[in-house]
């Protein structure tokens, strides 16, 4: 079995993320650029698998122009097989994104196409939900616990009320949660390795292009600034405080 | 004129808070032009939880659609559904909970049409804005002609519809066969009997510094004097010492209490988003330079394992 990996080039989950003076985005020049955190816990769920014998083949997949190939080749250090670029603007809608990885998982005949739940600079949280109505698969967004059994897998779902446990059937799409796994460090002989990895380019338009009307993305504004408050000096005067403004 | 489609939230008994919420969202895009707001029900015997949408004001009518392959909330049932019922509306709206994330993407998918996740203000029938980065930015979005708008409505940013209303409840019959490739198995609920944390006027949290599930005993003490929900860090959460769903941030509840009490978490950027509008928040951390003072409007620097105790005494 084939498992696809999203990988989304995004901002570093520690950098304080600042708005463009003009309000035409956010500062990304010379700023640090990872992998998108939920699909570094895809991808060591995907090679788990491997590992244990359940996945024959792990390739990861981006969606971008060619920066993105780096984020790929952190993917293949962290023992991806092969790595797809899909050639394409930053800019890209879900829609467009969910299109690619349904033309890709038919192409490749993949089992499985596991994804992040969420991109932590768009905040999202679409891809994996809309790639299974368009490929007509089930979907297992939230994952924190996947199990295969052959030609289905059980998955452990993070949902509001709790958790919720589903049975699939393969091939499908699951999304990353949290608390799925610790995703493995890289080591440096891994890196060197991941060089002779093989990386394809592919064209956007071969996979079906741009799809769906785009929402227009216009001014920028940094969040209403919430002000340092007031420090009290103990106990007493915290309770005092809260007493005085009605609040206990 | 918009025509407004809003799939409703519920556990088969109760109508989940959100649902009121995706209304006044609605209505604040009515404002704009006029339009009728409609509420879709999916499950299986719900005529309690339609009676219920059809009671919140400024609802026109609530389209209930009963079979037992719905009666579990599964995307692969109800995402093709709301689908299906969203012909003929210009919005399809859902609440930004695990369950609207789950589904109205894949019914916009569906549609052939983009989606807008947590939309928290509206500028105009097609004019939004919604969250970036965890919050550290806020973009306005405009969806040009000729496409549906679909959406999941930020709970955080909207209060709910009032009561009183008299929406007509129209029985829907299911458009869409069950999904045989996805069966629902179960549901384990942390449950308890204290008040649901994206609802509570106050919400007690305890970070890594709590240290073990046991002294977590001491967050759930002093909740249960405030009649307080209780929250966690994910530290908390992924140490063991909560379960998952009381994890508040970004990747968790996005909550707006009147009052949060945050013991022992640092602050970091993803949990602040979770708590950006709370009405009042109080930090207790033994380190002065922790980054959750910055947002705190009462700070007091020390060890909450004295400062509880001495808390729960000044208040009796
Ligand atoms: C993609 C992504 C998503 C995330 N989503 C979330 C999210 O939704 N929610 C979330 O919370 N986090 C989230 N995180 C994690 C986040 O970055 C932090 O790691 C986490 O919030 C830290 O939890 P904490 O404050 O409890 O722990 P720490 O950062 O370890 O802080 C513990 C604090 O306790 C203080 N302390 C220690 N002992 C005492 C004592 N006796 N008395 C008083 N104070 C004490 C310390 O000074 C310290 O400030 C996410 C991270 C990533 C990468
Ligand atoms: N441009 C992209 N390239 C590769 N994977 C992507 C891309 N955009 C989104 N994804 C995947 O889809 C997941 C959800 O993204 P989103 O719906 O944008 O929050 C991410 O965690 C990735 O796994």
């Amino acid at each position: 079995m084939k498992i696809l990996v999203g990988i989304k080039r995004a901002v570093d989950y520690n950098v304080r993320v600042r708005v463009k003076s003009d309000g035409s985005g956010v500062e990304t020049d010379g700023v640090k650029m990872s992998v998108n955190p939920f699909d570094e816990i895809a991808l060591e769920e995907a090679l788990r698998l491997k590992e244990a014998g359940k996945a024959d083949e792990v390739i990861v997949v981006s969606i971008g122009p060619g920066d993105v190939q780096q984020q790929l080749r952190t993917g293949l250090a962290m023992g991806a097989d092969r790595a797809i670029q899909v050639e394409a603007g930053d800019t890209l809608q879900p829609l467009t994104v969910a299109q690619v990885f349904k033309a890709l998982a038919e192409r490749e005949g993949a089992g499985i196409v596991f994804l992040g739940k969420q991109a932590i600079d768009d905040d999202s949280n679409q891809v994996g939900q809309m790639t299974a109505a368009l490929w007509g698969r089930p979907q297992a967004t939230f994952a924190s616990k996947v199990s295969l059994n052959g030609e289905t897998a059980t998955v452990t779902r993070e949902v509001d009320a709790g958790l919720e446990t589903i049975e699939i059937d393969l091939p499908a799409v699951i999304t990353s949660d949290l608390r799925l796994n610790e995703p493995r460090f890289v080591k440096l002989p891994d890196i060197m390795k991941a060089k002779r990895k093989p990386l394809d380019v592919i064209a956007l338009d071969e996979l079906g292009g741009v799809v769906g009307v785009a929402p227009e993305a216009g001014h920028h504004a940094p969040p209403e600034p919430r002000g340092r408050g007031i420090m009290v000096d103990d106990t007493a005067a915290l309770v005092a405080e809260l007493k005085n403004r009605g609040l206990v | 004129m918009s025509k407004i489609l809003i799939l409703a939230e519920h556990d088969g008994d109760t109508l989940n808070p959100g649902t009121a919420k995706a209304v006044s969202c609605a209505q604040a895009i009515t404002a704009h032009g006029g339009g009728d707001v409609d509420i879709l029900v999916l499950g299986d015997g719900i005529d309690g939880v339609a009676a219920q949408a059809s009671a919140l004001q400024g609802v026109n009518a609530v389209l209930a659609t009963n079979a037992p392959h719905l009666a579990a909330p599964l995307a692969a049932n109800h995402g093709p559904e709301l689908a299906a019922a969203a012909d003929g509306y210009s919005h399809v709206l859902a609440p930004s909970s695990t369950y609207g994330k789950d589904v109205l993407p894949h019914a916009a998918a569906l549609m052939g049409v983009n989606a807008l996740s947590d939309i928290m203000a509206v500028d105009g029938e097609r004019a939004f804005k919604r969250p970036v980065y965890a919050g550290n930015a806020i973009v306005d979005v405009s969806v040009p002609e000729g496409a549906v708008i679909a959406g999941t409505t930020r709970s955080a940013s909207w209060s709910a519809a009032g009561e009183g209303g008299s929406g007509a409840v129209q029985d829907r019959a299911a458009a869409c066969e069950a999904a045989a490739h996805t069966r629902y198995v179960g549901l384990e609920g942390a449950g308890g009997d204290r008040p649901d944390l994206q609802t509570a006027p106050v919400v007690v949290s305890g970070g890594r510094a709590l240290g073990s599930a046991e002294n977590f005993d001491l967050i759930y003490g002093l909740a249960d004097k405030l009649g307080a929900a209780v929250g966690a860090s994910r530290a908390a959460v992924d140490a063991g010492y909560v379960p998952n769903d009381m994890q508040v941030g970004q990747t968790g509840k996005i909550i707006s209490p009147e009052l949060y009490l945050a013991f022992g978490i640092s602050g970091a950027i993803q949990h602040l988003t979770g708590i950006k509008d709370a009405g009042t928040i109080v930090a207790v951390n033994k380190d002065a330079d922790a980054p959750i003072f910055e947002v705190a409007d009462i700070g007091l620097v020390g060890d909450l394992f004295t400062v509880i105790p001495e808390f729960e005494q000044q208040l009796s």
